[in-house]
């Protein structure tokens, strides 16, 4: 019942269409001139015929979602570029003083700061460790996915997927309760182990979050808990679609498992690994919301990276609105030149068709 | 590169000999375990600690499993005491999830609609900017959300779109299009053209081919891109942080499980953040295991095919 009479104003729109959307396609194949005009048309056939004819089908249905990026995403990318040449803080944006162009007078203030030094050595380094690491647990817990059985299989990435499925927020104040000093599982079961594994008693209340290092490498583990199941996944959907008789073949010819990996496995998978490190980078460099829960939540400024000093730039009294848009604009421009390989990637492996 | 052949053990493991099989499933069964429990130990601890009381807590031998369970750190976190507004009056936890729930369901709404027209263009059209409208989707993926917070919360300040949920709707609608659009112009294209064809050549008209044939078909990738645009906005935190500022009243969930962390004043309560963490995530882990198999064919397709 219901669905008879959801079906027709459907049926009714068969006549009363406004507009070729859909099926402009195909009749857009008939010559423009060959479609005759009858007199007596509504002005709504007469605007479908118009859209029809100039082919504005596809241009219409792009307008509202290219509205709103342009409007939420493209501006403020580009308003970021403008303010970065600005004098821009408290009094301007209270509009107690006019905005003032001082060219490139925030760029070099920047330059000249040793906290956007340490931050950038800080967020490159971070990369430069979490990246491989995560591209190296995700690919062996691929290829381990595509060994087992199908049982322990479902176990295992059904657990991985809920590590994937954890909020970044959620995630980042577990790992900060997992190495609290006080009552934290971790420097509790450092200290208990034996001092040949590098446990001991010194662990007991060690703090992870007063410096950078062990700050980071809480992050590091963070990071790689939440990133691998999406490389496991990946990987293992590239290797379901791999021809089985290479590897026989190479099985018989005596290559052990590091080898096939390297000689078959991976030129295969190539292209997606390619697409995997370049996101991966992406991610890991512009890393914001883990890093604030556990470096910035306790506000140490050494323990900043890019993101990091830029938001609290920006964000703490005094606010530096047009420094922190230099920041962001040094920190876009750097995603950007890896966003290009990204999308020569992609290219490449026929996903912009 | 080894170009030595592989070692003589290796090689004996891997023939066809039930012993050798078998030791190496067993072997591989139980790399499987450990990786599984490594996975799965955070959030599981993260739900033990949600019910132990202040005494275990801190207690010098830590137990996978609360001596004592506890409904005290959920009682304090959904009633509030925990975080107050200006005046001091607690906010019960309801208060943030239907904050949440709003904002999300809105931005999903209204994302999923701009999406489909969207991806019909690009999946059904050959036009002249296409293939430039494609990168542009792809770059804009890319720029660092906690570099337009910038600009977007001087152009939202003097909008007066700070300290409200619309502003929030505005951009998680638009930080969701990008991949949308990507996602659901694979699934788009993935319906055979012979189908619609076929209606128009039978008198279908424009709206009644997209409304029986091609909507239906592309309803399962309609479901698998709003659970990714949901996931996003549920989770998000960059713009709820610099937009909602200390407006207690209007906070999302993530905003709420920070806040614990952030601005508790005697000692951190880890009772209660685990209590909320736990409170934020397992409807969204929930959700994930009931939609699993759908969802790992929707990343799939959107991650690796195009």
């Amino acid at each position: 019942m219901v669905k008879t009479e959801s079906r027709r104003p459907g049926r009714r729109s068969i006549s009363s269409s406004p507009a070729g959307a859909v099926t402009g396609r195909l009749r857009r194949r008939r010559p423009p001139s060959s479609s005759p005009r009858p007199p007596g048309l509504t002005a709504r056939q007469r605007a479908a015929i118009w859209v029809r004819r100039h082919r504005l089908a596809p241009y219409l249905l792009l307008i509202p979602a290219t509205a709103v990026i342009a409007w939420l995403i493209l501006w403020p990318a580009a308003q970021i570029g403008l303010f970065s040449f600005q004098d821009y803080g408290l009094m301007q944006i209270i509009g107690a003083q006019p905005t003032q162009w001082i060219g490139l007078g925030n760029y070099s203030q920047i330059l000249h700061d040793p906290e956007f030094w340490l931050s950038l050595r800080i967020t490159v380094l971070f990369s430069l460790v979490v990246v491989p690491l995560t591209l190296t647990v995700g690919t062996l817990v691929g290829l381990l996915l595509s060994r087992l059985g199908r049982k322990m299989a479902t176990f295992v990435s059904t657990s991985a997927l809920l590590a994937w499925g954890t909020p970044a927020v959620s995630a980042s104040v577990i790992f900060a309760w997992l190495t609290d000093p006080d009552g934290g599982i971790v420097d509790w079961s450092l200290s208990k182990l034996p001092s040949w594994l590098g446990g001991g008693p010194h662990w007991a209340e060690f703090s992870w979050q007063n410096s950078a290092l062990p700050a980071y490498t809480v992050l590091t583990a963070l990071l790689v808990w939440m990133g691998f199941p999406f490389i496991a996944v990946t990987v293992l959907a590239g290797l379901r679609t791999r021809p089985p008789e290479l590897h026989e073949a190479a099985r018989i010819d005596g290559a052990g498992p590091w080898r096939s990996f390297w000689t078959i496995t991976f030129p295969l998978l190539r292209p997606v690994f390619m697409v995997l490190l370049m996101l991966s980078i992406i991610w890991d460099f512009g890393v914001f919301t883990q890093a604030f829960v556990i470096t910035a939540a306790p506000g140490n400024r050494d323990e900043f990276n890019l993101g990091l000093y830029e938001y609290f730039k920006a964000f703490t009294q005094p606010p530096a609105y047009g420094m922190a848009s230099a920041i962001a604009f040094i920190l876009t421009l750097i995603l950007l030149i890896i966003t290009v390989g990204y999308v020569r990637a992609s290219v490449k492996q026929g996903e912009v068709r | 590169m080894t170009t030595a052949p592989a070692p003589l053990a290796a090689r004996r493991a891997r023939r066809p000999g039930t012993a050798g099989k078998r030791a190496r499933r067993a072997l591989l069964n139980l790399a499987g375990l450990l990786v599984a429990l490594v996975t799965l130990f955070p959030v599981l601890w993260m739900i033990s600690t949600a019910f132990k009381p202040p005494t275990e807590l801190f207690s010098l031998t830590p137990h996978p499993i609360p001596l004592h369970p506890t409904l005290d750190n959920f009682r304090h976190v959904i009633d509030g005491t925990g975080v107050t507004d200006s005046s001091n009056n607690p906010i019960p936890y309801w208060t943030f999830l239907r904050n949440s729930l709003f904002v999300t369901i809105v931005a999903v709404a209204v994302s999923s609609l701009l999406a489909l027209l969207a991806a019909i263009a690009l999946a059904r059209f050959k036009f002249r900017f296409r293939t430039t409208y494609l990168i542009m989707l792809l770059i804009v993926q890319m720029l660092p959300q906690q570099a337009l917070v910038i600009a977007l919360y001087i152009d939202f300040r003097s909008l007066n779109l700070l300290d409200s949920l619309t502003g929030l709707i505005a951009v998680y609608t638009a930080f969701a299009l990008p991949v949308t659009i990507w996602m659901l112009r694979s699934f788009a294209a993935s319906v055979p053209k012979e189908l619609e064809e076929a209606a128009a050549i039978d008198g279908a008209g424009a709206w009644t081919v997209f409304w029986r044939i091609l909507f239906p078909l592309v309803t399962p990738g309609l479901v698998a891109t709003s659970v990714f645009a949901f996931i996003f906005a549920y989770n998000e935190f960059v713009f709820a942080l610099t937009f909602l500022g200390v407006d207690t009243p209007r906070f999302t969930l993530p905003l709420f499980v920070q806040f614990f962390q952030g601005h508790s004043t005697s000692g951190t309560d880890w009772g209660a953040i685990m209590a909320a963490s736990t409170l934020f995530t397992i409807p969204v882990l929930a959700f994930f295991l009931i939609i699993q198999r759908r969802l790992a064919s929707g990343l799939v397709a959107g991650a690796v095919k195009g």
